[in-house]
């Protein structure tokens, strides 16, 4: 198999370029993180990247492959035509091969506080909470923050600093929609700006790219008719 | 002269364990420093799937006298009775408070917390299947990392990400005085001076070939431990999933059984039956294990080379599937190819879970075997999670028991912490040589040239141990793995690296944990070959019978020479009266 991995190294003081290898590999069955580790472990030791899980729940191995952002472990190589051109995730500064400086990115989410806020006292078991209400935290609590959505946005390209992506949106809402938390008004007080919140233009590079089958613009249309519906 | 940080505690590891510990001391307003190789959600807690286990009757009737008495008898009475009391008592309390974390908790209609049942678990003491396990549908393992991070957020600890810890800082009198680590992104080592040190580094099973573990689970806690002379405890002790994803690996949720799903054979048996009568599928994990292995060797294994069974559990109905077991769905048809709406799962068993570990009293700290008297703590070094061996899984551990110990024993270990640190407020003197150990072991791989590379190494460890000291051992397999994994130690020495960058080297990372995979590995061998009797998820063939008389003790090995010693299991819970060995059958 033929692939085209993206490679710098900051101490060799050479610019980052696309570096060909060939690989005798049996596509079925395997995923490009196995033949990345085959690279690193048969051709060359010094490629650097991500990985962890393995398996799509740990969200360490958000790539660029052939053009669309994706997780190497759940990217199948049959279904990838060649050479397979792996680069880290856009946007974001390179420190080394295919790792990314997500800082940027977990200032976002940092951001949003995403945590429970509840200040009544707490009940000696569990707070109730139906199943309905259960349910809307669905497509919602299961994101990996992997970077594939919002390393796709071109809003988050233009304003990296300023709009907050959808990966901290979908986490924003995710706590907005908990019937547990009580803090919605301050949440929203928070997203009513036009930077944060309202660069998304409706783009949808993130619902095409999220590797657990997410829907960030779903949530962030919540938001903002959540907002519409405050001021009404 | 490296950089020097000054923490009251530093915490090295950021999965459910350490964050857990780590909340409790934050919230204390102490300074707390939690370091991790990885970003801390990228943890294996991450692929726990199918739940945490605690007696809170929101299903079947419950108390947490019977969880305890279940989990006594899966550790096929090696468990430590104090530990286990402790542990099931303070479950429903520990995943209370989960919930009002935020943890998304699947609900009854009711409102109450989802459980399930899982394997190994009874009413009243052995009788009917209790329903016992709260899931997040069956991602509660992601659930509860991700809500211990964002706890973490909101108390403001402090995080260290992507730093991989090197070794342990020790003066003389054996008190534990902070670690050195390596920064991975500048490659700069630094050292991390603390008074109290917990290690959280969760299990190494990637000893093994097939496991179910992340690429990260390299006991980096356990290497540290026994390089700064502490013992491991009962490392013979590995349990093997029923059920991975053949070749793969990865895990498939006995929560899959716990819904309804059922093993077949390649004639379509259902062949639990013979094995377990009453339990059937969800008897405990090392008898369905053995059971498949048994099907397998019978030549009833399915598929061309008869390696795995299958796992039926489309007759639930797809609803029910998408809704109780999405992520095993997801994972079935990335990974095995197959939607089990439709179609059985094939699984095998799969090294899934170190029993053994880093020894601890139930407050987590680290003791250490005295020569005149009973065990000591080792001062100012804890630990909790997979590294640790408190000891509440014994020779077997129960499904859902290890989220629930993680987050038990890292409340407790924090709080203990705080008190110690409260008794112990001036530090004590850094000896000069602190980081000489960790830096010569960064030297030695930055020296090294023209050897053998490291990969390869790390292959032939773990084709030799799921050769050698797999579901079933045997004196002359386990010997002749000692002399093959020697082989492999001695040419680690002379292997190489040539990747010179500092900038995040991950061949030197993967250099620094085939160091600590091999000494788990060879921990492993060593402590297999001396128990010769069955119990648990280590069975002897030459040895079938568990031995009460001789082995009703854990297992404490010295990396010097290769020693073994020996300390008696803590029968006497702290409230209850004993629980007896009695033949296990399920």
């Amino acid at each position: 198999m033929r692939f085209s991995i993206y490679r710098y190294d900051p101490e060799s003081g050479a610019a980052p370029c696309m570096r060909d290898y060939e690989l005798a590999f049996e596509p079925q069955g395997k995923k490009v993180l196995d033949a990345l580790i085959a690279i690193k472990e048969q051709v060359d030791e010094s490629l650097a990247f991500r990985r962890s899980c393995r398996e799509g729940v740990c969200g360490s191995d958000g790539l660029n492959i052939n053009g669309v952002n994706r997780l190497a472990c759940t990217a199948d190589l049959a279904n990838l035509k060649e050479p397979i051109e792996i680069r880290p995730l856009p946007r974001l500064a390179v420190i080394r091969d295919l790792i990314v400086d997500m800082s940027q990115f977990f200032r976002h989410y940092r951001a949003v506080k995403p945590f429970l806020v509840n200040l009544d006292p707490e009940p000696e078991s569990e707070r109730l909470q139906s199943p309905r209400e259960r349910a809307e935290l669905d497509g919602l609590y299961e994101c990996i923050l992997c970077g594939c959505c919002t390393t796709a946005c071109p809003s988050f390209w233009w304003n990296p600093e300023r709009f907050l992506g959808p990966t901290a949106l979908l986490q924003a809402y995710r706590f907005i929609a908990d019937s547990r938390d009580q803090t919605t008004n301050e949440r929203l007080d928070f997203l009513e700006d036009p930077y944060r919140l309202f660069r998304c233009h409706g783009i949808m590079n993130c619902v095409e790219v999220c590797p657990k089958g997410l829907n960030p613009m779903a949530a962030i249309g919540k938001i903002k008719s959540l907002l519409v519906k405050r001021v009404l | 002269m490296i950089a020097k940080r000054t923490f009251d505690a530093v915490i090295i590891g950021g999965g459910g364990a350490g964050l857990r510990a780590a909340l409790q001391m934050a919230k204390a307003d102490l300074k707390v420093a939690v370091l991790s190789k990885v970003f801390p959600t990228r943890s294996h807690t991450v692929s726990a799937q199918g739940g945490i286990t605690a007696a809170l009757g929101n299903v079947s009737e419950d108390d947490w006298r019977w969880h305890m008495y279940d989990t006594v008898k899966g550790s096929d009475y090696l468990g430590d009775q104090d530990a286990i009391e402790f542990m099931c008592r303070n479950a429903p309390s520990a995943v209370y408070e989960l919930e009002h974390m935020g943890l998304p908790f699947s609900r009854l209609d009711n409102g109450k917390i989802y459980q399930r049942p899982f394997g190994g678990q009874s009413q009243n003491f052995g009788g009917e299947q209790a329903v016992r396990t709260c899931a997040a549908a069956d991602r509660t393992g992601h659930a509860l990392l991700h809500t211990l991070y964002q706890r973490n957020i909101a108390a403001r600890t402090q995080f260290f990400e992507e730093f991989f810890a090197l070794d342990l800082v020790r003066d003389a009198e054996g008190y534990v005085l902070g670690i050195v680590a390596l920064e991975i992104e500048t490659g700069l080592p630094c050292l991390f001076e603390s008074r109290v040190t917990l290690l959280a580094t969760g299990g190494a099973g990637r000893i093994f070939r097939h496991s179910t573990n992340a690429h990260i689970n390299s006991g980096d806690g356990l290497g540290m431990a026994l390089r700064a002379g502490l013992p491991l405890e009962d490392m013979e002790f590995w349990q093997f999933h029923p059920t991975g994803i053949p070749e793969i690996g990865s895990l498939i949720t006995e929560g899959v059984r716990g819904e309804g799903g059922y093993l077949l054979n390649k004639d379509g048996e259902r062949f639990m039956p013979r094995y377990a009568p009453k339990a059937l599928d969800l008897a405990s994990r090392d008898v369905v294990s053995r059971a498949i292995a048994q099907e397998m060797l019978a030549g009833r294994g399915c598929g061309p080379h008869g390696d795995f069974v299958y796992l039926k559990i489309d007759h639930i109905g797809a609803d029910k599937i998408k809704t109780r077991l999405p992520g095993i769905r997801e994972l079935a048809m990335q990974f095995a190819g197959v939607d089990p709406c439709v179609a059985p799962i094939p699984v095998t068993p799969t090294a899934h879970y170190m029993m053994g570990g880093i020894p601890t009293n139930l407050h987590g700290q680290v003791v250490v075997p005295e020569r005149y008297g009973p065990e000591e703590a080792a001062p100012g070094l804890y630990a909790v999670g997979e590294c640790a061996c408190v000891s509440v899984h014994g020779a077997n551990r129960l499904g859902g028991n290890s989220l629930l110990d993680l987050v038990v024993f890292g409340r407790a270990a924090g709080n203990h912490a705080i008190e110690y640190l409260r008794e112990n407020p001036i530090p004590r003197l850094l000896p000069a040589d602190s980081a000489d150990v960790a830096l010569s072991r960064l030297a030695r791989w930055d020296r090294s040239q023209g050897g053998e590379r490291v990969a390869p190494l790390r292959a032939e460890m773990q084709r030799i141990l799921q050769a050698h000291c797999g579901v079933y051992r045997r004196e002359d397999l386990l010997r002749t793995g000692i002399e093959k994994l020697g082989q492999v130690e001695a040419r680690l020495t002379e292997a190489a690296i040539e990747d010179r960058s500092r900038v995040f080297n991950t061949a030197r990372l993967e250099a620094l944990e085939l160091e600590n995979l091999l000494l788990v590995a060879h921990a492993t061998l060593v402590s297999a070959l001396a128990r010769t009797e069955s119990r648990g998820a280590h069975s002897r063939e030459d040895y079938p019978q568990r031995d009460d008389d001789r082995w009703l003790r854990h297992t404490l090995y010295l990396r010097e020479d290769d020693q073994l010693d020996y300390k008696p299991v803590r029968l006497k819970p702290l409230t209850m009266a004993t629980l007896q060995p009695k033949e296990r059958t399920y």
